[in-house]
Protein backbone atom coordinates (compact mmCIF):
# COMPACT_ATOMS: atom_id res chain seq x y z
CA UNK A 1 0.00 0.00 0.00
CA UNK A 2 2.70 2.32 1.04
CA UNK A 3 4.62 1.41 -2.01
CA UNK A 4 2.00 1.57 -4.25
CA UNK A 5 1.78 5.28 -2.85
CA UNK A 6 5.42 6.47 -3.47
CA UNK A 7 5.30 4.47 -6.60
CA UNK A 8 2.35 6.84 -7.80
CA UNK A 9 4.13 10.07 -6.40
CA UNK A 10 7.09 8.95 -8.46
CA UNK A 11 4.92 8.18 -11.57
CA UNK A 12 2.89 11.54 -11.31
CA UNK A 13 6.75 13.36 -10.67
CA UNK A 14 7.65 11.72 -13.93
CA UNK A 15 4.58 12.80 -15.75
CA UNK A 16 4.90 16.29 -14.57
CA UNK A 17 8.59 16.61 -15.26
CA UNK A 18 7.48 14.61 -18.92
CA UNK A 19 4.94 17.04 -20.07
CA UNK A 20 6.69 19.95 -19.20
CA UNK A 21 9.36 18.67 -21.58
CA UNK A 22 6.90 17.30 -24.35
CA UNK A 23 5.19 21.46 -24.48
CA UNK A 24 8.93 22.23 -24.47
CA UNK A 25 9.84 20.90 -27.54
CA UNK A 26 6.81 20.76 -29.32
CA UNK A 27 7.06 24.84 -29.11
CA UNK A 28 10.76 24.25 -29.76
CA UNK A 29 9.81 22.44 -33.22
CA UNK A 30 6.60 24.50 -34.10
CA UNK A 31 9.36 27.57 -34.33
CA UNK A 32 11.85 25.60 -36.25
CA UNK A 33 9.40 25.35 -39.26
CA UNK A 34 8.90 29.05 -38.90
CA UNK A 35 10.24 30.84 -41.85
CA UNK A 36 13.74 32.16 -41.24
CA UNK A 37 14.24 36.01 -40.31
CA UNK A 38 16.04 36.43 -43.65
CA UNK A 39 13.01 35.37 -45.83
CA UNK A 40 11.02 37.31 -43.24
CA UNK A 41 12.60 40.04 -43.80
CA UNK A 42 12.71 40.18 -47.81
CA UNK A 43 12.76 43.44 -49.10
CA UNK A 44 10.54 46.40 -51.13
CA UNK A 45 10.37 46.47 -54.41
CA UNK A 46 10.23 49.70 -56.38
CA UNK A 47 8.49 49.61 -59.69
CA UNK A 48 8.71 52.99 -62.73
CA UNK A 49 5.35 53.07 -63.71
CA UNK A 50 6.28 55.07 -66.68
CA UNK A 51 7.86 52.37 -68.63
CA UNK A 52 4.99 50.11 -69.23
CA UNK A 53 2.73 49.96 -72.46
CA UNK A 54 -0.98 49.58 -72.63
CA UNK A 55 -3.16 46.46 -72.10
CA UNK A 56 0.37 44.94 -72.22
CA UNK A 57 1.16 42.73 -68.89
CA UNK A 58 4.32 42.69 -67.48
CA UNK A 59 5.24 40.20 -64.66
CA UNK A 60 7.44 41.86 -61.67
CA UNK A 61 8.45 40.16 -58.74
CA UNK A 62 7.91 40.61 -55.05
CA UNK A 63 9.19 38.50 -52.02
CA UNK A 64 9.42 35.52 -54.66
CA UNK A 65 5.59 36.42 -56.26
CA UNK A 66 5.06 37.52 -59.12
CA UNK A 67 3.18 40.90 -59.53
CA UNK A 68 0.95 41.80 -62.44
CA UNK A 69 1.13 45.15 -63.88
CA UNK A 70 -1.26 46.19 -66.73
CA UNK A 71 -1.48 49.65 -68.04
CA UNK A 72 -5.62 50.44 -68.71
CA UNK A 73 -6.27 51.98 -72.28
CA UNK A 74 -8.73 55.01 -72.80
CA UNK A 75 -11.08 52.72 -73.43
CA UNK A 76 -10.98 49.96 -70.46
CA UNK A 77 -11.07 53.15 -67.92
CA UNK A 78 -14.19 54.41 -69.84
CA UNK A 79 -16.07 50.87 -69.64
CA UNK A 80 -15.35 50.11 -65.96
CA UNK A 81 -17.75 49.33 -63.59
CA UNK A 82 -17.39 51.75 -60.20
CA UNK A 83 -16.08 47.75 -58.93
CA UNK A 84 -13.38 47.97 -61.54
CA UNK A 85 -12.70 51.30 -60.92
CA UNK A 86 -12.43 50.58 -57.07
CA UNK A 87 -9.36 48.41 -57.87
CA UNK A 88 -7.66 50.83 -59.73
CA UNK A 89 -3.87 52.82 -59.00
CA UNK A 90 -3.32 55.73 -60.49
CA UNK A 91 -0.44 57.34 -61.06
CA UNK A 92 0.03 60.18 -63.77
CA UNK A 93 -3.39 60.26 -64.37
CA UNK A 94 -2.60 56.77 -65.91
CA UNK A 95 -4.83 53.78 -64.55
CA UNK A 96 -3.24 50.61 -63.64
CA UNK A 97 -4.02 47.24 -62.30
CA UNK A 98 -1.08 46.06 -59.82
CA UNK A 99 -1.79 42.88 -58.28
CA UNK A 100 -0.35 39.61 -56.94
CA UNK A 101 -0.23 37.27 -59.53
CA UNK A 102 -1.63 34.42 -58.01
CA UNK A 103 -4.82 32.92 -58.56
CA UNK A 104 -6.87 33.00 -54.97
CA UNK A 105 -8.05 29.58 -55.33
CA UNK A 106 -4.94 27.79 -55.31
CA UNK A 107 -1.80 30.11 -56.56
CA UNK A 108 -1.29 29.12 -59.73
CA UNK A 109 -0.39 32.01 -62.40
CA UNK A 110 -3.36 32.69 -64.53
CA UNK A 111 -2.52 33.82 -68.24
CA UNK A 112 -3.44 37.13 -69.47
CA UNK A 113 -5.22 37.30 -73.03
CA UNK A 114 -5.07 40.72 -74.44
CA UNK A 115 -7.64 40.51 -77.16
CA UNK A 116 -10.11 39.30 -74.74
CA UNK A 117 -8.92 41.39 -71.78
CA UNK A 118 -9.18 38.66 -68.88
CA UNK A 119 -7.11 36.22 -67.03
CA UNK A 120 -7.67 32.53 -67.51
CA UNK A 121 -6.35 30.26 -64.74
CA UNK A 122 -5.16 26.76 -66.04
CA UNK A 123 -5.52 25.04 -63.15
CA UNK A 124 -9.28 24.94 -62.59
CA UNK A 125 -10.72 27.09 -65.05
CA UNK A 126 -10.69 30.06 -63.31
CA UNK A 127 -11.27 33.35 -64.81
CA UNK A 128 -10.84 37.17 -64.06
CA UNK A 129 -11.76 40.74 -65.75
CA UNK A 130 -8.93 43.21 -66.71
CA UNK A 131 -8.97 44.74 -63.25
CA UNK A 132 -7.82 41.53 -61.70
CA UNK A 133 -11.72 40.93 -60.32
CA UNK A 134 -12.95 37.42 -60.74
CA UNK A 135 -15.64 36.49 -63.05
CA UNK A 136 -15.67 32.25 -62.99
CA UNK A 137 -15.30 30.23 -59.57
CA UNK A 138 -13.26 28.19 -58.26
CA UNK A 139 -11.11 31.24 -57.48
CA UNK A 140 -13.23 32.85 -54.32
CA UNK A 141 -12.14 36.93 -54.97
CA UNK A 142 -10.30 38.77 -57.14
CA UNK A 143 -6.51 38.74 -57.24
CA UNK A 144 -5.18 40.19 -54.06
CA UNK A 145 -3.34 43.73 -53.90
CA UNK A 146 0.25 44.07 -52.39
CA UNK A 147 0.53 46.81 -50.12
CA UNK A 148 2.03 49.86 -51.74
CA UNK A 149 2.93 53.38 -51.72
CA UNK A 150 2.71 55.94 -54.44
CA UNK A 151 6.05 57.81 -54.73
CA UNK A 152 5.79 60.50 -57.76
CA UNK A 153 5.88 57.93 -60.72
CA UNK A 154 7.18 55.04 -58.71
CA UNK A 155 5.44 52.42 -56.99
CA UNK A 156 7.05 51.01 -54.13
CA UNK A 157 5.89 47.39 -52.88
CA UNK A 158 5.68 46.00 -49.51
CA UNK A 159 4.69 49.66 -47.83
CA UNK A 160 1.26 50.57 -46.71
CA UNK A 161 0.48 54.07 -48.51
CA UNK A 162 -2.56 55.48 -47.45
CA UNK A 163 -4.33 54.19 -51.02
CA UNK A 164 -3.63 50.98 -50.02
CA UNK A 165 -5.06 51.25 -46.48
CA UNK A 166 -8.01 52.17 -48.10
CA UNK A 167 -8.64 49.51 -50.50
CA UNK A 168 -7.71 47.49 -47.79
CA UNK A 169 -10.26 48.90 -45.32
CA UNK A 170 -13.14 48.69 -47.76
CA UNK A 171 -12.45 45.43 -48.09
CA UNK A 172 -11.33 45.70 -51.71
CA UNK A 173 -8.28 43.19 -51.51
CA UNK A 174 -7.62 41.28 -48.47
CA UNK B 1 19.17 -17.56 -15.02
CA UNK B 2 17.96 -19.55 -17.62
CA UNK B 3 19.57 -22.86 -18.15
CA UNK B 4 21.83 -23.11 -21.24
CA UNK B 5 23.28 -26.59 -22.56
CA UNK B 6 26.03 -26.96 -24.79
CA UNK B 7 24.90 -26.24 -28.19
CA UNK B 8 24.74 -29.00 -30.47
CA UNK B 9 24.56 -26.96 -33.64
CA UNK B 10 25.02 -23.56 -34.84
CA UNK B 11 20.89 -23.41 -35.31
CA UNK B 12 20.37 -25.15 -31.11
CA UNK B 13 22.83 -22.49 -30.30
CA UNK B 14 20.49 -19.19 -31.72
CA UNK B 15 17.74 -21.51 -30.23
CA UNK B 16 18.30 -21.03 -26.87
CA UNK B 17 19.20 -17.91 -27.04
CA UNK B 18 16.83 -16.12 -29.56
CA UNK B 19 13.72 -18.75 -29.88
CA UNK B 20 14.35 -18.99 -33.28
CA UNK B 21 12.12 -22.34 -33.99
CA UNK B 22 8.93 -20.21 -32.14
CA UNK B 23 9.75 -17.30 -34.23
CA UNK B 24 9.31 -19.89 -37.24
CA UNK B 25 6.33 -21.46 -36.59
CA UNK B 26 4.32 -17.94 -35.12
CA UNK B 27 5.07 -16.35 -38.13
CA UNK B 28 5.20 -18.88 -41.04
CA UNK B 29 4.65 -22.63 -40.87
CA UNK B 30 1.92 -22.46 -38.16
CA UNK B 31 0.65 -18.82 -39.45
CA UNK B 32 -2.60 -20.13 -41.19
CA UNK B 33 -4.05 -19.02 -44.52
CA UNK B 34 -7.35 -20.26 -45.41
CA UNK B 35 -7.34 -22.36 -48.87
CA UNK B 36 -10.37 -20.75 -50.19
CA UNK B 37 -8.55 -17.41 -51.84
CA UNK B 38 -7.55 -16.39 -55.10
CA UNK B 39 -4.51 -14.04 -56.95
CA UNK B 40 -5.82 -11.29 -55.14
CA UNK B 41 -4.85 -12.12 -51.88
CA UNK B 42 -1.26 -12.07 -53.09
CA UNK B 43 -1.33 -7.92 -53.66
CA UNK B 44 -0.08 -7.78 -50.32
CA UNK B 45 2.93 -9.38 -50.97
CA UNK B 46 3.29 -7.85 -53.98
CA UNK B 47 2.59 -4.36 -52.07
CA UNK B 48 5.70 -5.60 -49.59
CA UNK B 49 8.06 -6.13 -52.93
CA UNK B 50 7.32 -3.06 -54.32
CA UNK B 51 8.12 -1.21 -51.40
CA UNK B 52 11.45 -3.00 -51.18
CA UNK B 53 11.88 -1.53 -54.41
CA UNK B 54 11.27 1.79 -53.59
CA UNK B 55 13.85 1.61 -50.86
CA UNK B 56 16.70 -0.16 -52.65
CA UNK B 57 16.42 2.46 -55.35
CA UNK B 58 15.73 5.48 -53.54
CA UNK B 59 19.01 4.65 -51.39
CA UNK B 60 20.88 4.97 -54.63
CA UNK B 61 19.43 8.01 -55.46
CA UNK B 62 20.62 9.52 -52.30
CA UNK B 63 24.00 9.47 -53.02
CA UNK B 64 23.67 11.99 -55.67
CA UNK B 65 20.76 13.62 -55.47
CA UNK B 66 20.75 16.99 -53.75
CA UNK B 67 18.61 19.14 -52.15
CA UNK B 68 19.22 22.23 -52.85
CA UNK B 69 17.51 24.70 -55.24
CA UNK B 70 19.84 25.80 -57.80
CA UNK B 71 21.48 22.30 -58.07
CA UNK B 72 18.42 19.40 -57.52
CA UNK B 73 17.24 19.47 -61.11
CA UNK B 74 20.96 18.87 -62.75
CA UNK B 75 21.61 16.20 -59.79
CA UNK B 76 18.51 14.70 -60.79
CA UNK B 77 18.57 15.17 -64.59
CA UNK B 78 22.36 15.31 -65.87
CA UNK B 79 24.52 14.00 -62.65
CA UNK B 80 21.56 10.83 -62.37
CA UNK B 81 20.58 10.41 -65.45
CA UNK B 82 24.09 10.28 -67.68
CA UNK B 83 26.78 10.39 -65.53
CA UNK B 84 25.93 7.78 -63.08
CA UNK B 85 26.38 4.04 -64.60
CA UNK B 86 22.99 2.78 -63.95
CA UNK B 87 21.77 6.21 -62.75
CA UNK B 88 18.91 5.75 -65.16
CA UNK B 89 17.97 2.22 -63.79
CA UNK B 90 17.21 3.18 -59.72
CA UNK B 91 15.67 6.35 -61.17
CA UNK B 92 13.14 4.82 -63.43
CA UNK B 93 12.82 1.35 -60.97
CA UNK B 94 12.00 4.24 -58.44
CA UNK B 95 9.33 6.35 -60.65
CA UNK B 96 7.58 3.26 -62.12
CA UNK B 97 7.20 1.68 -58.49
CA UNK B 98 6.07 4.91 -57.16
CA UNK B 99 3.43 4.59 -59.73
CA UNK B 100 2.60 1.28 -59.95
CA UNK B 101 2.51 0.88 -55.81
CA UNK B 102 -0.50 2.84 -56.58
CA UNK B 103 -1.98 0.77 -58.55
CA UNK B 104 -1.47 -2.56 -56.83
CA UNK B 105 -2.98 -0.20 -53.78
CA UNK B 106 -6.59 0.45 -54.89
CA UNK B 107 -6.74 -2.88 -56.37
CA UNK B 108 -6.22 -4.50 -52.37
CA UNK B 109 -8.31 -1.88 -51.18
CA UNK B 110 -11.23 -3.23 -53.48
CA UNK B 111 -10.42 -6.31 -52.98
CA UNK B 112 -11.14 -5.73 -49.74
CA UNK B 113 -14.11 -4.00 -50.17
CA UNK B 114 -15.26 -6.81 -52.74
CA UNK B 115 -14.91 -9.50 -50.34
CA UNK B 116 -16.36 -7.59 -47.35
CA UNK B 117 -12.60 -7.68 -45.57
CA UNK B 118 -13.09 -4.96 -43.59
CA UNK B 119 -15.81 -6.29 -41.42
CA UNK B 120 -16.35 -8.31 -37.98
CA UNK B 121 -13.12 -8.28 -36.13
CA UNK B 122 -10.97 -6.91 -39.39
CA UNK B 123 -11.99 -2.93 -38.74
CA UNK B 124 -8.32 -2.49 -37.47
CA UNK B 125 -6.42 -3.77 -40.85
CA UNK B 126 -9.16 -1.21 -42.97
CA UNK B 127 -7.80 1.07 -40.76
CA UNK B 128 -4.43 0.62 -40.45
CA UNK B 129 -4.37 -0.02 -44.15
CA UNK B 130 -5.88 3.32 -45.18
CA UNK B 131 -3.29 4.91 -43.17
CA UNK B 132 -0.49 3.32 -44.79
CA UNK B 133 -2.84 4.92 -48.45
CA UNK B 134 -2.27 8.42 -46.52
CA UNK B 135 1.50 7.62 -45.61
CA UNK B 136 2.24 6.50 -49.14
CA UNK B 137 0.29 9.67 -50.80
CA UNK B 138 2.39 11.88 -48.17
CA UNK B 139 5.31 10.06 -49.60
CA UNK B 140 4.80 10.23 -53.24
CA UNK B 141 3.62 14.18 -53.04
CA UNK B 142 6.84 14.81 -50.86
CA UNK B 143 9.31 12.78 -53.72
CA UNK B 144 7.67 14.80 -56.32
CA UNK B 145 8.83 17.67 -54.94
CA UNK B 146 12.73 16.58 -55.22
CA UNK B 147 13.56 17.04 -58.56
CA UNK B 148 12.53 20.48 -58.53
CA UNK B 149 10.68 20.72 -62.21
CA UNK B 150 7.77 23.02 -62.84
CA UNK B 151 5.61 20.23 -61.99
CA UNK B 152 7.34 19.74 -58.73
CA UNK B 153 7.12 23.49 -58.05
CA UNK B 154 3.36 24.16 -58.90
CA UNK B 155 2.24 20.99 -57.52
CA UNK B 156 3.64 22.04 -54.40
CA UNK B 157 2.30 25.72 -54.57
CA UNK B 158 -1.55 24.02 -54.95
CA UNK B 159 -1.46 21.38 -52.68
CA UNK B 160 0.17 23.67 -50.13
CA UNK B 161 -2.08 26.13 -50.40
CA UNK B 162 -5.06 23.90 -49.66
CA UNK B 163 -3.80 24.23 -45.88
CA UNK B 164 -5.29 27.62 -45.89
CA UNK B 165 -8.68 26.40 -46.08
CA UNK B 166 -9.95 28.47 -48.50
CA UNK B 167 -12.08 31.33 -46.70
CA UNK B 168 -10.74 30.72 -43.32
CA UNK B 169 -7.34 32.46 -45.15
CA UNK B 170 -4.74 30.79 -43.02
CA UNK B 171 -2.21 32.20 -44.74
CA UNK B 172 -0.20 31.91 -41.73
CA UNK B 173 -0.15 27.55 -41.70
CA UNK B 174 0.95 27.66 -45.63
CA UNK B 175 4.02 30.06 -44.85
CA UNK B 176 5.06 27.85 -41.79
CA UNK B 177 4.28 24.86 -43.44
CA UNK B 178 6.89 26.16 -46.51
CA UNK B 179 9.19 27.92 -44.22
CA UNK B 180 8.63 30.87 -46.89
CA UNK B 181 5.99 32.53 -49.20
CA UNK B 182 6.41 30.63 -52.11
CA UNK B 183 7.97 27.45 -52.17
CA UNK B 184 12.03 27.74 -51.81
CA UNK B 185 14.75 26.48 -50.48
CA UNK B 186 13.53 26.06 -47.22
CA UNK B 187 10.58 23.88 -48.64
CA UNK B 188 12.69 21.40 -50.90
CA UNK B 189 15.02 20.98 -47.88
CA UNK B 190 12.16 20.01 -45.49
CA UNK B 191 10.28 17.85 -47.69
CA UNK B 192 13.71 16.31 -48.67
CA UNK B 193 13.81 14.98 -44.83
CA UNK B 194 10.08 14.28 -45.08
CA UNK B 195 10.57 11.70 -47.87
CA UNK B 196 13.72 10.35 -47.27
CA UNK B 197 13.25 9.75 -43.21
CA UNK B 198 9.99 10.80 -41.58
CA UNK B 199 7.51 9.08 -43.83
CA UNK B 200 9.26 5.84 -44.61
CA UNK B 201 9.89 5.36 -40.58
CA UNK B 202 5.93 6.01 -40.33
CA UNK B 203 5.39 3.48 -43.42
CA UNK B 204 7.71 0.88 -41.68
CA UNK B 205 5.61 1.45 -38.37
CA UNK B 206 2.43 0.99 -40.15
CA UNK B 207 3.15 -2.04 -41.94
CA UNK B 208 4.23 -3.61 -38.60
CA UNK B 209 0.87 -2.28 -37.50
CA UNK B 210 -0.74 -3.76 -40.32
CA UNK B 211 0.60 -6.98 -40.14
CA UNK B 212 -0.34 -7.09 -36.32
CA UNK B 213 -4.30 -6.14 -37.03
CA UNK B 214 -3.98 -9.75 -39.34
CA UNK B 215 -3.05 -12.04 -36.50
CA UNK B 216 -6.26 -12.45 -34.64
CA UNK B 217 -8.82 -12.22 -37.37
CA UNK B 218 -6.61 -13.83 -39.92
CA UNK B 219 -7.30 -13.16 -43.42
CA UNK B 220 -10.82 -13.09 -44.98
CA UNK B 221 -11.95 -15.79 -47.68
CA UNK B 222 -14.12 -16.11 -51.10
CA UNK B 223 -16.74 -16.99 -49.40
CA UNK B 224 -16.78 -14.33 -46.45
CA UNK B 225 -17.15 -18.30 -44.20
CA UNK B 226 -15.79 -17.62 -40.45
CA UNK B 227 -13.42 -20.21 -40.41
CA UNK B 228 -12.40 -22.08 -36.65
CA UNK B 229 -8.22 -21.81 -36.68
CA UNK B 230 -7.76 -23.51 -34.07
CA UNK B 231 -9.89 -26.35 -35.16
CA UNK B 232 -8.82 -26.58 -38.63
CA UNK B 233 -5.27 -26.18 -37.93
CA UNK B 234 -5.06 -28.84 -35.50
CA UNK B 235 -6.95 -30.89 -38.10
CA UNK B 236 -3.95 -29.74 -40.69
CA UNK B 237 -1.43 -30.90 -38.32
CA UNK B 238 -3.30 -34.04 -37.85
CA UNK B 239 -2.42 -35.05 -40.89
CA UNK B 240 -5.50 -34.20 -42.53
CA UNK B 241 -3.72 -31.70 -44.88
CA UNK B 242 -6.94 -31.98 -47.97
CA UNK B 243 -9.52 -32.03 -45.85
CA UNK B 244 -8.36 -29.05 -43.24
CA UNK B 245 -9.69 -25.82 -44.20
CA UNK B 246 -6.39 -23.49 -43.57
CA UNK B 247 -2.85 -23.84 -44.91
CA UNK B 248 0.79 -22.70 -43.86
CA UNK B 249 1.46 -19.40 -44.45
CA UNK B 250 5.35 -20.67 -44.94
CA UNK B 251 5.75 -22.35 -47.23
CA UNK B 252 2.61 -23.59 -48.61
CA UNK B 253 0.81 -20.31 -49.37
CA UNK B 254 4.10 -18.31 -49.81
CA UNK B 255 5.24 -20.24 -52.80
CA UNK B 256 1.46 -19.03 -54.27
CA UNK B 257 2.69 -15.63 -53.41
CA UNK B 258 5.97 -15.71 -55.17
CA UNK B 259 4.51 -17.52 -57.72
CA UNK B 260 2.09 -13.80 -58.71
CA UNK B 261 5.10 -11.70 -57.12
CA UNK B 262 7.05 -13.87 -60.00
CA UNK B 263 4.39 -12.46 -62.73
CA UNK B 264 4.53 -9.25 -61.17
CA UNK B 265 7.80 -8.93 -60.99
CA UNK B 266 8.33 -9.60 -65.25
CA UNK B 267 5.22 -6.88 -65.50
CA UNK B 268 7.12 -4.32 -63.76
CA UNK B 269 10.73 -4.51 -64.78
CA UNK B 270 8.59 -4.63 -68.14
CA UNK B 271 7.35 -0.96 -67.85
CA UNK B 272 10.74 -0.31 -66.27
CA UNK B 273 12.87 -1.31 -69.10
CA UNK B 274 10.54 -0.43 -72.14
CA UNK B 275 7.51 1.93 -70.86
CA UNK B 276 9.05 4.06 -68.04
CA UNK B 277 7.54 7.32 -69.70
CA UNK B 278 3.96 7.17 -67.83
CA UNK B 279 5.96 7.72 -64.71
CA UNK B 280 7.94 10.98 -65.51
CA UNK B 281 6.13 13.79 -66.51
CA UNK B 282 7.57 15.78 -69.85
CA UNK B 283 6.54 18.93 -68.21
CA UNK B 284 8.86 17.99 -65.23
CA UNK B 285 11.92 17.93 -67.43
CA UNK B 286 12.02 21.94 -67.10
CA UNK B 287 13.29 23.24 -64.35
CA UNK B 288 11.22 25.18 -61.40
CA UNK B 289 10.35 28.66 -62.55
CA UNK B 290 8.63 30.47 -60.16
CA UNK B 291 7.04 33.29 -62.73
CA UNK B 292 5.59 30.41 -65.25
CA UNK B 293 2.68 28.48 -64.34
CA UNK B 294 2.43 25.07 -66.60
CA UNK B 295 -0.25 25.34 -69.11
CA UNK B 296 -2.03 22.06 -67.23
CA UNK B 297 -1.41 20.93 -63.67
CA UNK B 298 -2.34 17.63 -62.89
CA UNK B 299 -1.19 15.39 -60.37
CA UNK B 300 -0.26 12.12 -60.73
CA UNK B 301 -2.80 9.55 -62.11
CA UNK B 302 -3.42 8.10 -58.56
CA UNK B 303 -4.47 11.37 -57.43
CA UNK B 304 -6.36 12.59 -60.19
CA UNK B 305 -9.96 11.08 -58.51
CA UNK B 306 -9.87 13.12 -55.56
CA UNK B 307 -8.68 16.16 -57.05
CA UNK B 308 -11.42 16.27 -59.38
CA UNK B 309 -13.66 16.43 -56.73
CA UNK B 310 -12.15 19.50 -55.60
CA UNK B 311 -11.82 21.14 -58.87
CA UNK B 312 -15.83 21.63 -60.20
CA UNK B 313 -16.82 23.80 -56.84
CA UNK B 314 -16.50 27.03 -55.26
CA UNK B 315 -13.29 27.06 -53.32
CA UNK B 316 -14.89 26.26 -49.82
CA UNK B 317 -17.49 23.89 -50.98
CA UNK B 318 -14.54 22.09 -53.05
CA UNK B 319 -12.00 22.07 -49.97
CA UNK B 320 -14.91 20.55 -47.72
CA UNK B 321 -15.69 17.85 -50.42
CA UNK B 322 -11.78 16.77 -50.77
CA UNK B 323 -11.54 16.56 -47.98
CA UNK B 324 -14.72 14.47 -47.53
CA UNK B 325 -13.06 12.66 -50.00
CA UNK B 326 -9.91 11.71 -48.41
CA UNK B 327 -11.40 10.36 -45.03
CA UNK B 328 -14.62 8.66 -46.33
CA UNK B 329 -12.99 5.73 -47.08
CA UNK B 330 -11.52 5.06 -43.59
CA UNK B 331 -15.34 5.42 -42.23
CA UNK B 332 -16.11 2.46 -44.62
CA UNK B 333 -16.20 -0.15 -41.53
CA UNK B 334 -18.65 1.76 -39.71
CA UNK B 335 -20.84 3.06 -42.93
CA UNK B 336 -21.71 -0.69 -44.15
CA UNK B 337 -24.65 -1.42 -41.60
CA UNK B 338 -25.30 -5.12 -43.07
CA UNK B 339 -23.77 -7.89 -41.12
CA UNK B 340 -23.04 -9.79 -44.26
CA UNK B 341 -19.18 -10.83 -45.10
CA UNK B 342 -19.73 -12.21 -48.64
CA UNK B 343 -18.81 -11.01 -51.95
CA UNK B 344 -20.38 -7.71 -52.79
CA UNK B 345 -22.11 -9.95 -56.21
CA UNK B 346 -24.30 -11.56 -53.47
CA UNK B 347 -25.48 -8.55 -51.25
CA UNK B 348 -28.17 -6.61 -53.43
CA UNK B 349 -28.10 -3.26 -53.49
CA UNK B 350 -24.52 -3.26 -52.45
CA UNK B 351 -23.46 -4.95 -55.67
CA UNK B 352 -24.72 -1.96 -57.56
CA UNK B 353 -23.18 0.39 -55.20
CA UNK B 354 -19.76 -1.60 -55.64
CA UNK B 355 -19.55 -1.40 -58.97
CA UNK B 356 -20.85 2.08 -59.77
CA UNK B 357 -18.10 3.29 -56.77
CA UNK B 358 -15.25 1.40 -58.99
CA UNK B 359 -16.55 2.69 -62.34
CA UNK B 360 -17.09 6.35 -61.17
CA UNK B 361 -13.35 6.55 -59.20
CA UNK B 362 -12.20 5.69 -63.16
CA UNK B 363 -14.47 8.55 -64.84
CA UNK B 364 -12.99 11.29 -61.83
CA UNK B 365 -9.56 10.09 -62.92
CA UNK B 366 -10.07 10.54 -66.61
CA UNK B 367 -12.02 13.73 -66.33
CA UNK B 368 -9.00 14.79 -63.33
CA UNK B 369 -6.85 14.70 -66.51
CA UNK B 370 -8.95 16.32 -69.19
CA UNK B 371 -8.75 20.43 -69.21
CA UNK B 372 -11.28 21.99 -66.73
CA UNK B 373 -13.84 22.62 -69.29
CA UNK B 374 -17.41 22.57 -71.39
CA UNK B 375 -18.46 18.80 -71.39
CA UNK B 376 -15.65 17.57 -69.01
CA UNK B 377 -16.43 20.26 -66.37
CA UNK B 378 -20.13 18.89 -66.50
CA UNK B 379 -19.53 15.52 -66.08
CA UNK B 380 -16.83 15.74 -63.60
CA UNK B 381 -18.99 17.71 -61.44
CA UNK B 382 -22.02 14.99 -61.55
CA UNK B 383 -19.30 12.43 -61.30
CA UNK B 384 -18.17 14.26 -58.23
CA UNK B 385 -21.84 14.85 -56.80
CA UNK B 386 -22.54 11.08 -57.47
CA UNK B 387 -19.38 9.93 -55.50
CA UNK B 388 -20.45 11.86 -52.29
CA UNK B 389 -24.44 10.63 -52.93
CA UNK B 390 -22.91 7.15 -52.72
CA UNK B 391 -21.37 7.36 -49.15
CA UNK B 392 -24.44 9.35 -48.34
CA UNK B 393 -26.64 6.86 -49.29
CA UNK B 394 -24.26 3.27 -47.89
CA UNK B 395 -25.48 3.36 -44.37
CA UNK B 396 -29.09 3.22 -45.72
CA UNK B 397 -29.00 0.64 -48.22
CA UNK B 398 -26.79 -1.85 -46.46
CA UNK B 399 -29.14 -1.13 -43.24
CA UNK B 400 -32.12 -2.95 -45.07
CA UNK B 401 -30.01 -5.46 -46.95
CA UNK B 402 -31.10 -9.01 -46.37
CA UNK B 403 -28.63 -11.55 -44.21
CA UNK B 404 -27.13 -14.28 -46.66
C1 LIG C 1 12.69 5.08 -47.96
C2 LIG C 1 12.62 4.95 -49.17
C3 LIG C 1 12.83 6.03 -50.18
C4 LIG C 1 13.96 6.79 -50.43
C5 LIG C 1 15.29 6.72 -49.71
C6 LIG C 1 13.61 7.65 -51.53
C7 LIG C 1 14.46 8.60 -52.11
C8 LIG C 1 14.17 9.42 -53.19
C9 LIG C 1 15.04 10.38 -53.81
C10 LIG C 1 16.47 10.71 -53.38
C11 LIG C 1 14.36 10.97 -54.84
C12 LIG C 1 14.87 12.06 -55.79
C13 LIG C 1 15.40 11.52 -57.08
C14 LIG C 1 14.32 11.40 -58.16
O1 LIG C 1 13.47 12.27 -58.28
O2 LIG C 1 14.34 10.41 -58.88
C15 LIG C 1 13.05 10.38 -54.86
C16 LIG C 1 12.05 10.68 -55.76
C17 LIG C 1 10.75 10.22 -55.73
N1 LIG C 1 10.23 9.31 -54.83
FE1 LIG C 1 11.28 8.36 -53.38
N2 LIG C 1 12.31 7.42 -51.89
C18 LIG C 1 11.79 6.42 -51.08
C19 LIG C 1 10.52 5.87 -51.09
C20 LIG C 1 9.48 6.30 -51.90
C21 LIG C 1 8.13 5.80 -51.86
C22 LIG C 1 7.57 4.76 -50.91
C23 LIG C 1 7.43 6.50 -52.84
C24 LIG C 1 5.98 6.45 -53.26
C25 LIG C 1 5.05 5.71 -52.99
C26 LIG C 1 8.34 7.40 -53.46
C27 LIG C 1 8.01 8.27 -54.50
C28 LIG C 1 8.89 9.12 -55.15
C29 LIG C 1 8.55 9.95 -56.29
C30 LIG C 1 7.17 10.06 -56.98
C31 LIG C 1 9.72 10.62 -56.65
C32 LIG C 1 9.90 11.56 -57.82
C33 LIG C 1 10.49 10.69 -58.92
C34 LIG C 1 10.88 11.41 -60.17
O3 LIG C 1 10.37 12.49 -60.45
O4 LIG C 1 11.70 10.82 -60.86
N3 LIG C 1 9.58 7.26 -52.88
N4 LIG C 1 12.97 9.45 -53.84
S1 LIG D 1 -5.54 27.72 -58.91
FE1 LIG D 1 -6.59 28.96 -60.34
S2 LIG D 1 -8.45 27.96 -60.57
FE2 LIG D 1 -7.46 26.73 -59.06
Amino acid sequence: MENNGRRGFMGKAFGAVAAVGAVGSLVAMKKSWDPLPSVKAAGFTTLDMTIYEENQLVTEKWRGKPIFVLKKTAEMVAKQTEKQKARDIIIGGSHYMVSIGLCTHLGCIPAYNATEQGFLCACHGGQFDFSGDVTKVPPPRGFDIPPFKIDGTKLVLGEAGPEYTKMKETGITL
Amino acid sequence: MAHFTKATSVKDWLNQRLAIDTIEKVMGSEYWIPKNINFLWAMGMVLVITFVLLLVSGIFLLMYYQPNIETAFYSVNFTIMRDVDFGWLWRHVHGVAASVVFLIIYIHMFTGIYYGSYKKGREMIWISGMLLFVAFSAEAFSGYMLPWGQMSYWAGMVITNLFSGGSLHADGLVEWIRGDYVPAQAFLTRFFMLHVLLIPLAILGLIALHFGSLRIPHVNNQDGEEIDFEKESKRYLNGDKAGSKVMRFANDFMSKDMMVVGVYLIFFFYLVFYNYGFAMDPVNFDPADGLKTPAHIYPEWYFLWSYEILRPFSVDIGLIAFGFAQVIFVLLPFLDRSPNTVAANRRGLFRIWFWMMLINMIILTAMGKLPPSGIYSTIGFFAAILFIAQWIALPFITMFEKKV
